[in-house]
């Protein structure tokens, strides 16, 4: 009966695939051989196509729309405007933070590619045809494109459809383009310590808009069946539940007759967790013509109309001893939301977790506060790639105790060392209320420290700034820390929901008869490698090798509800389901392991893969037995079956931390930087698949690398987007992307079941200071505290020059 | 529009069909044809997502029309395992490897290592990098697709050794 009692101890484990093993992938299987089945992919029988008519004005109004050409054009069947949408109620849509945006423009347009109409033809050049024969009459506005001037006295309106309206979602309006102000900490305090500082920087730190543009722009298919009245919509989401319960809502179809499903999403950072108007025009467009309707929009449509990021313009000051030790900081954010606010933030948080800002030292007090505005400018404000606002955070204070240092003459890394929160004052309460979990932040940064030789890169630095100096080199060296903490995992439904709905997570397994297993999450994968690594949790529990167990999620019809994967959630919070879920199987085959050896339940101990008799291991029961006796054995008392589901509420938020240490050459007559090391030491907690890890490591950072060095969406005075295409865009090849050095610490979640804290998010929010702070590294022997993002080769080359450096 | 005569050999099979002539060779690959491999990332030539070969080349199959494709040889993921079914070397070393995340730039990735090891069965570090700058991933920051393909290159040229 018992064929694993011939192999150790030692093989069982192995055979499992459990925690802490790089497994690899399960999904490549598909993804390398082309099988891969994205949203793009589906086809439908009699499949119709969408296509948008996008502002070509960043602010103007709409005098007339002309679809009588359009209409004509071979294969078109419909043209929908707002005027169509309005019997409907469908031309605003809500927003995730608590506005409204239009889904098609009504009467106005506020943004550059912001969506007029959408026509619907046979395939998808039809539509593109019949795009170009929709005629509106605008009428051009005057133009916000800089967030400092929406609050002027004399600024336009832009919101017309909420002038007046001053009590807003987050409180009051202090101005018509104003959206919120928000604050936490003590400010009088904090003034006060400021006032009493010994030392004392200030800075003007702004972090450009960008984007998160994942290689697969949004879309989807609706497909209305209008037999059974069920509506079904393939999308790109990153939180299908939140998109089933939210087009209940706005659309009148009762939930249970809406089903969601995310197929395979290529790349998420945030830019798919927000509802778009092309997903509400597709559904629309099913309902009207019958027939199922598809919509991907292209990349130019991605970056200027689907959600950007950050556009934080921050002020920072920072209070201190002559001896560095850091008495307090208060930062003010003037927060550039575009056109409507499409946040996508717990909604008691209009700035996400930005009060993260005191990062990883010990500040006594501080204080926030954040002025949202609407500029004409695409909506968005996602957390690209990290937890909500915190890479925003991680920049500011990174940058400032910089300055801070630069200010007292004092290295970099020993200013950090004397400020951090010390190993034993975890949990620590933050000055801006937050509870840090767990952390050892002295013993990684010295460890980072010793792995780069960061004396002798220091030592290095001094002889090339003085060979600089003889003229012997044109080259200047720059060194680059940072270390941040993060905040992610929302978390506690106390605190954190999303239009209501509590940001818990959920997992559903069920043990099939010969020991198999099908789990069962409210998450989505977006490359994460959750097919791989969620197996692995449960193996590790509950004894089956994770090669048995098949990983579903993404179809609202069979997985739990969740809130979705974005914030780095999915290991905090649906991880924990995860294995609280396997622990409610485990309990229940402790009993029928009970049942079947005739012993008490208390006598049994689990070991790897089965339930043994304490002092008697040739007693035992394996998972696998127990998984037949389950639907095969009447056990009196027990109901038959092995299968068992967690909604996991986290306690609190998981706090993961690093250490990065960067190291550039620039050029100083071209502005050409290069990145010649780079090593980032992460501590996510309990690790779950180390290759994965490293892997999202990796890709994080240069996610990190492409912000910091090219990434920026700008404006001009006339609303003209420029970083609108991949040809203005900078997203870094082969070639600009150097080899990342990883190393890590592992100081596990107290709260967590598993201990386990996340980690697809920390190396943009940990790479983006630590680069950033490299190539300032290079001029502030001359005299540079701070220069703005995105340090490309035009703009540092301008930096060098205005040092008087260049030839 | 008057539709064009189409014939071309995709992954070994000989296929004729009917198309507009303004229809790119993606949407013909992806649509008409249900080679659904290839993806669309840009519209600009820029991600390479669209990658496949043709006639020997790699090409960014976005910007072709589906007439200058006529007549030709186009070989996409899906036609890069081996007829046996065994796949090839690069499919097996970017899982190995693990060069992919999301999977969405891969096809176009391993298609274009594939023509790459062709034209150099031995590449250095920097020519690999040099020689995929024209393909995007947004995931992996390519460090383990450069090592996927130079382990692959190896087992390829050992395979090769052998046979001879």
């Amino acid at each position: 009966m018992n064929d694993q009692t011939q192999i150790s101890r030692e093989q069982r484990i192995e055979k499992l695939q459990g925690q802490g093993c790089n497994r690899k992938r399960v999904e490549d299987v598909r993804f390398t051989q082309g099988k891969g089945n994205y949203v793009d992919d589906i086809k439908l029988p009699g499949m119709l196509f969408g296509d948008f008519v996008r502002s070509p004005y960043g602010h103007a109004k709409i005098n007339s729309i002309d679809t009588e050409a359009a209409l004509k054009v071979p294969g078109v069947l419909a043209v929908i405007t707002a005027d169509d949408l309005k019997p409907l109620n469908l031309h605003y849509m809500p927003t995730l933070a608590g506005d409204v945006q239009a889904v098609l423009a009504d009467e106005k347009v506020l943004f550059q590619g912001q969506e007029v109409a959408f026509v619907v033809a046979t395939d998808r050049y039809a539509a593109a045809d019949g795009v170009d024969q929709v005629l509106v009459d605008y009428e051009a506005l005057p133009v916000i494109n800089d967030p400092h001037k929406s609050m002027d006295d004399d600024a336009p309106t832009l919101r017309e459809d909420i002038a007046g309206k001053m009590e807003g979602a987050h409180g009051t309006r202090k101005h018509n383009n104003h959206i919120f102000f928000w604050e936490e900490g003590d400010k009088e305090g904090t003034d006060k310590a400021l006032a009493d500082a010994e030392v004392v920087v200030e800075e003007k730190i702004t972090y450009q808009r960008v984007h998160p543009c994942p290689l697969e722009t949004c879309g989807c298919v609706a497909s209305m069946d209008k037999v059974t009245g069920k509506l079904t919509v393939w999308g790109t989401f990153q939180a299908p539940h939140a998109v089933r319960t939210i087009a209940s809502l706005i659309t009148d179809i009762a939930e249970h007759n809406i089903r969601i499903i995310s197929p395979d999403i290529g790349g998420g950072s945030g830019n798919k967790v927000g509802v778009y108007p092309g997903y509400i025009c597709s559904i629309v467009a099913s309902i009207v013509t019958g027939a199922p309707v598809k919509w991907v929009e292209d990349r130019i449509e991605n970056l200027t109309a689907t959600a950007f990021a950050r556009d934080y313009h921050m002020t920072g000051k920072l209070g201190a001893t002559k001896e560095g030790i850091i008495t307090g900081l208060s930062a003010h954010v003037l927060a550039d939301h575009g056109a409507f606010d499409a946040c996508a933030d717990p909604t008691k948080f209009p700035a996400g977790f930005f009060s993260i800002v005191t990062g990883a030292y010990d500040i006594p007090v501080a204080h926030v506060g954040v002025d949202g505005v609407y500029t004409n400018k695409a909506p968005g404000g996602v957390a690209y790639r990290c937890s909500f606002r915190v890479t925003e955070a991680a920049y500011l204070i990174e940058r400032m105790i910089n300055i801070l240092a630069l200010k007292l003459d004092m290295d970099p890394a020993e200013i950090r060392m004397k400020n951090f929160i010390k190993k034993e004052q975890f949990p620590y309460n933050s000055a801006l209320g937050w509870e840090y979990d767990s952390g050892d932040y002295h013993t990684a940064m010295e460890k980072a420290l010793e792995a780069v030789d960061y004396k002798g890169l220091r030592a290095e630095q001094a002889e090339n700034r003085a060979a600089f100096d003889r003229g012997e080199t044109r080259s200047l060296m720059g060194i680059g820390i940072a270390f941040f903490t993060e905040i992610v995992g929302a978390g506690p439904v106390k605190n954190c929901d999303i239009l209501g709905l509590g940001m818990f997570d959920s997992c559903e397994i069920r043990i099939h008869p010969t020991g198999s297993a099908v789990a069962r999450l409210g998450t989505i994968s977006q490359g994460q490698g959750h097919a791989t690594t969620f197996p692995q949790i449960i193996a590790s529990e509950i004894g089956i090798p994770a090669e048995d167990i098949t990983l579903e999620e993404g179809d609202t019809d069979t997985a739990p509800y969740g809130l979705g994967t974005y914030g780095s959630r999915s290991t905090p919070v649906a991880g924990a389901a995860t294995a609280m879920a396997a622990r409610k199987i485990k309990a229940k085959a402790q009993m029928i392991a009970a049942y079947l050896l005739e012993v008490h339940d208390g006598d049994l101990e689990w070991d790897v893969d089965r339930f043994q008799v304490k002092g008697n291991p040739e007693m035992h029961k394996t998972m696998k037995e127990i998984a037949f006796a389950a639907y095969s054995v009447a056990i009196p008392g027990l109901e038959p079956g092995l299968e068992a589901v967690s909604y996991y509420d986290p306690p609190n938020m998981t706090y993961p931390f690093g250490a990065y240490i960067g190291v550039v050459d620039i050029d100083v007559d071209t502005g050409v930087t290069e990145v010649r090391r780079f090593y980032a030491l992460d501590d996510c907690g309990t690790r779950i698949n180390p290759m994965i890890i490293e892997g999202q490591v990796h890709g994080g950072l240069t996610e990190a690398l492409a912000i910091t060095m090219g990434q920026i969406i700008s404006y001009d005075e006339i609303g003209n987007i420029s970083g609108g295409s991949m040809i203005d865009f900078f997203l870094p090849t082969a070639v600009e992307t150097p080899n990342w050095e990883t190393g890590f610490t592992e100081t596990p979640s107290p709260h967590h079941p598993i201990g386990a804290k996340g980690v697809g998010e920390s190396p943009n929010v940990g790479g983006v200071p630590a680069l950033s702070n490299a190539v300032i590294d290079a001029f502030a022997h001359k005299g540079l505290t701070h220069s703005q993002m995105p340090h490309d080769h035009w703009r540092v080359w301008q930096t060098a020059q205005k040092l008087g450096l260049t030839e | 529009m008057s539709e064009i005569d189409i014939s071309m050999t995709i992954n070994g099979q000989k296929i004729e069909a009917k198309a507009d002539p303004r229809t790119l060779l993606i949407h013909f690959l992806r649509e008409d044809q249900n080679i659904t491999g290839p993806h669309i990332g840009c519209d600009t030539s820029h991600c390479g997502a669209c990658t496949v070969d043709m006639d020997g080349l790699s090409v960014k199959s976005c910007t072709v029309f589906v007439g200058q494709a006529n007549g030709k040889d186009i070989t996409t993921i899906e036609g890069m395992a081996h007829a046996d079914g065994t796949l090839h070397a690069l499919q097996t070393a970017f899982s190995e490897q693990h060069g992919l995340q999301c999977g969405f730039c891969t096809p176009g990735m391993i298609t274009r290592a594939y023509r790459l090891l062709q034209e150099n069965p031995d590449p250095t570090e920097k020519e690999i990098r040099y020689g995929i700058s024209g393909n995007l991933c947004r995931c992996t920051g390519y460090q383990n697709i450069v090592k996927a393909i130079q382990v692959a290159a190896k087992e390829l040229s050992s395979v090769k050794e052998a046979a001879e």
